[in-house]
């Protein structure tokens, strides 16, 4: 068996502030050309008490240490279920620094700013084609942040009809955000049971005239497709709710059929998922949302309109729910996002929905015989396991730290809830044969290792930078920055 | 497509392997009745030479430093960035990892934040930061959120003066929460008006929040405000839209603010057309257990080596689901590294010598346009780098006329501010050389540039 995993020297690294020597600088600037200034005294502070003091040297090791003891998708093989690790194209890091794009101020006006509108307006266009969504907004910053965006317009929508309703139903397939998201729209979350694929008689029973929207995921997280998804939303439809679609899974639909065109009403994207974008370390992603013709009239201000070959901002909006954040929502991700459609044009993004439920398939068929799958109907690009029977007192956590150990980043663990111990594995379409049999080897080779061996796995992971860390030590006493004392 | 691997032969082998005999039997749990039947109408798919001619096209579109002598701030600021901090995040360990949900592996992510942590609460004057927001108006809403929870309050009083984008964000967050939102108006300093805010306060107020430098970029009297909430038993919620002033001012949390909020756009962070940028949140240690966000914390591995984790999650939405101190699931991870970069690089001295030249170049800006016929500034209170000129021409037709000289002047207050249709926001950064600041006093006065 191929061993990616393997010892290398690891260089040490303390933190920025134990570097620190009075007296270093590690910043350039030019001559003042005006005369000094200063403030009334009593509004000037001291100095930045703590603030290190280094050279430009030790600021550039620092952070290329800190680096190596990450793992990224360009390191290697990431399948982490629900998240969508795909290869981030590197032509687009290279159009996102383009000059005339990061120099780009949001308060410039319109006319001066047609290259940002027109590239904005062109992605809403491909977004809508892609998801059968008339209108978008691309102003959320991220997933979460458009579930916010679309559970507050369905609520819009409720409160001018004259009934603001009281409840949200989610089954328990869905992200963790989506009950919090409902609940910062004023919502009751009433869970219902899904036993893997949600029937539309659950959902019907559920209904009644309290009821303000469905929260559905579409393939859902254990990375099925609702197929009785038109049935649902005709239920849900028939008590004058709307479907709310959390879009975390488009990458296995794209080409395929559109989320618009199964009755749903809103729906959001994660650019940083299904259109490449980078994670970033935890952000900044960008979550778009796509609404029914009937929900246009409430979407965020400002919306990105054309008029004849000129594009600008509409502020007049008088039904929209405001504003979720400052200007137009995170640029520089919507050029990296836009780049990759150009880049895959319609046939490609097919092509990469297909290959990426062709990997989750393989991978599934090869780990069946070493791993309990529990919900055994067709996988799209996602398959959901989990450590019923792995042997050698070991569980899902000693898998994924020993998959570490082999050179691997270990998929989503313990999601989603419905499966005890769930092990999530998405691979996406950018990995090959060769990466997911190097994978599969390793798996099924761990699970030997529990039944031979467990102590491998309960030791795991060996090969890091630092071993398994105290969480609840950290909880208990929480440590949350660095204080001068401890140099 | 060069980002998918797979060669005919693989597509044959894995579909054996699976044991169907085409890539389409996969789809069999989509109903017929809802497949599209039709390829996506998208445009053919450029090569990567072609694409960066179009998106160069496209980018060649905008006004930017480099085509106008641009003046414009509120809540977004040209600051130099040096050239360190895109070649460490270009880094794709760091730029190309998720969350680190799995610490022995993403101990660089973590110990940067941890580092981004310490920064801020040094940079603010607070006990504690979390990871990061969207921004700084997102930022300023959980801010609002945090503070009817932890006080069981409902009522928000919020400075007229506030970057009304980050008021309109607040409103949007509280719609539907039974929240209400008062504004206080300013004095003529531009200042808050904390007789106008006493009367306003009472026992059912959560929450009072002001900018420090306010929109009209001048520096808010906190402790007075901080004095008078407390009294009440709310919370002062300070945003900092421009934190670089914190090189110079006070520490927020020196002068009593609850929790500070605010965008490290400033820190490292291009402009971008306003996003993403960096939205802070830091807080009194009191109040750990309410924040939103994610909070990295200290630890030991099982050797005893310092490591770092995520901490603190039972207040978070994957755990806490709807009762959770916050829907927020990710945080800004690349741009906190960003500004992590930039402060190590700045560092105790160059965020001083940084401030001081945007107040010297504000400064002698003030200065050259006060001096101008017709022209005032009609806020007395002290400025950082911005700052609110009038002129009864109109602030539309002032604006334009400079834009035809290449000039993007400031931002007019006519759309945020009904009633101040002659104002304009000035804003004066130490990329703006003593040369573009005389043509833009010259082309203010009338003349030629």
């Amino acid at each position: 068996m191929k061993r990616i995993g393997t010892n290398g020297l690891v260089l040490n690294e303390n933190l920025i502030f134990e570097h620190s020597d009075p007296g270093r600088k590690g910043y350039s600037l030019p001559k003042l050309d005006v005369p000094a200034a200063e403030l009334p005294a009593e509004l000037v502070r001291e100095e930045v008490a703590g603030f290190p003091e280094l050279s430009e040297v030790d600021v550039v090791r620092h952070f290329t240490r800190l680096s190596t003891w990450n793992y990224g998708v360009d390191s290697g093989f990431y399948p982490l279920g629900s998240c969508t690790m795909k290869y981030n194209p590197k032509v687009n890091e290279t159009a996102a620094r383009l000059p005339g794009f990061t120099g780009a101020h949001p308060c410039t006006p319109e006319h001066l700013s047609q290259g940002a509108l027109a590239l904005m307006h062109g992605l809403q266009e491909a977004l809508a084609e892609i998801s059968g969504f008339p209108a978008i907004t691309l102003q959320p910053a991220a997933g979460a942040h458009g579930e916010l965006t679309g559970m507050l317009m369905v609520r819009a929508y409720h409160e001018a009809r004259g009934n603001s309703r009281k409840k949200v139903l989610i089954p328990d397939t869905a992200h963790g955000t989506n009950p919090a998201s409902a609940a910062l729209a004023g919502y009751d979350v009433v869970p219902i049971a899904s036993d893997g694929i949600l029937s539309a008689q659950t959902v019907a029973e559920a209904m009644d005239e309290e009821v303000a929207a469905l929260m559905i995921t579409n393939p859902n997280t254990l990375g099925l497709f609702e197929g009785e998804i038109r049935e649902i939303c005709e239920a849900v439809h028939a008590k004058g709710a709307l479907v709310y679609c959390d879009g975390a899974n488009l990458n296995a639909l794209m080409g395929i059929a559109r989320p618009g065109d199964m009755g749903i009403d809103v729906m959001h994207f994660n650019l940083h998922k299904t259109f490449s974008t980078p994670h970033g370390g935890g952000g900044p992603g960008s979550g778009p949302v796509g609404v029914s013709a009937e929900l246009a009239p409430f979407l965020p201000t400002p919306t990105i309109v054309r008029q004849g070959d000129r594009y600008g901002l509409d502020y007049e909006r008088p039904r929209s729910i405001g504003r979720m954040k400052a200007f137009s929502g995170h640029f520089g991700i919507m050029v990296r996002a836009y780049a990759y459609i150009l880049s895959m044009g319609g046939e490609g993004l097919r092509q990469a929905s297909e290959m990426a439920v062709l990997n989750a398939n393989y991978v599934r068929a090869r780990l069946e015989g070493s791993y309990h799958l529990p919900h055994t109907a067709r996988s799209l690009h996602e398959v959901v396991f989990c450590d019923r029977d792995l042997e050698g007192g070991c569980h899902t956590l000693d898998v994924a730290k020993r998959l570490i150990d082999y050179g691997f980043h270990p998929p989503t663990i313990y999601f989603p809830l419905v499966v005890k111990g769930a092990i999530m594995i998405e691979p996406t379409e950018t990995e090959s044969k060769e990466t997911l049999d190097d994978f599969c080897d390793a798996m099924i080779a761990i699970a030997g290792e529990a039944r031979e061996t467990p102590d491998l796995l309960h030791q795991a992971p060996v090969r890091t930078f630092v071993g398994r860390l105290d969480e609840t030590g950290a909880a208990r006493k929480p440590h949350l920055k660095w204080e001068a004392r401890e140099k | 497509m060069r980002y998918i691997p797979h060669t005919p032969e693989d597509v044959r082998q894995m579909l054996e392997a699976i044991g169907v005999s085409a890539v389409d039997d996969l789809f069999v749990g989509v109903p017929a009745g809802i497949r599209l039947d039709r390829p996506l109408d998208l445009p053919e798919p450029l090569a990567e030479s072609e694409l960066l001619r179009e998106l160069g096209r496209l980018a060649a579109r905008n006004a930017t430093p480099a085509t106008h002598a641009s003046f414009l701030g509120g809540g977004a600021y040209n600051h130099f960035i040096p050239a360190v901090v895109d070649q460490l995040i270009s880094r794709s360990e760091f730029y190309t990892a998720y969350t680190p949900y799995q610490p022995e592996i993403s101990q660089g992510t973590l110990q940067a934040i941890f580092e981004f942590q310490t920064l801020i609460c040094q940079l603010t004057g607070m006990d504690v930061a979390n990871a990061s927001m969207y921004d700084g108006a997102s930022a300023c809403a959980e801010a609002v959120l945090m503070a009817a929870r932890a006080g069981r309050r409902k009522k928000v009083l919020l400075s007229a003066a506030l970057h009304p984008e980050y008021r309109a964000t607040v409103a949007t967050y509280c719609s539907y929460l039974g929240m209400e939102l008062i504004a206080f108006p300013c004095d003529r300093t531009g200042r808050s008006d904390a007789g106008e805010l006493a009367r306003l306060l009472d026992r059912e107020t959560a929450a009072v929040v002001a900018g420090y430098p306010n929109y009209f970029g001048v520096v808010e009297d906190l402790a007075a405000l901080a004095a008078a909430t407390h009294e009440c038993g709310a919370r002062l919620v300070a945003a900092v839209q421009e934190p670089l002033s914190l090189g110079l001012l006070k520490s927020p949390g020196e002068l009593g603010a609850d929790i500070v909020v605010g965008e490290g756009q400033s820190f490292g962070i291009p402009v971008s057309y306003g996003g993403p940028s960096l939205g802070f949140f830091a807080a009194r240690q009191k109040d750990v257990r309410a924040m939103p966000g994610r909070l990295v914390g200290q630890t030991v591995d099982t050797d005893g080596r310092r490591g770092f984790v995520l901490t603190l999650a039972t207040r978070e939405q994957h755990i806490r689901r709807e009762k959770a101190t916050s829907n927020i699931c990710s945080n800004q991870g690349l741009c906190a590294l960003m500004a992590a970069i930039y402060l190590s690089l700045m560092g105790k001295q160059g965020i001083r010598e940084v401030a001081k030249q945007n107040l010297a170049k504000t400064e002698y800006a003030k200065e050259r346009i006060a001096e101008l016929p017709g022209y005032s500034l009609p806020f007395g209170g002290a400025t950082f780098n911005e700052f609110v000129v009038e002129n009864d021409e109109g602030a539309g037709a002032i604006l334009a006329r400079l834009e035809e000289q290449g000039i993007l002047g400031g931002i007019s207050l006519e759309r945020t501010y009904g009633d101040m249709p002659n104002r304009f926001l000035v804003c004066v950064t130490e990329q703006n050389s003593r040369d573009e600041i005389d043509a833009l006093v010259a082309a203010l006065a009338g003349g030629e540039r």
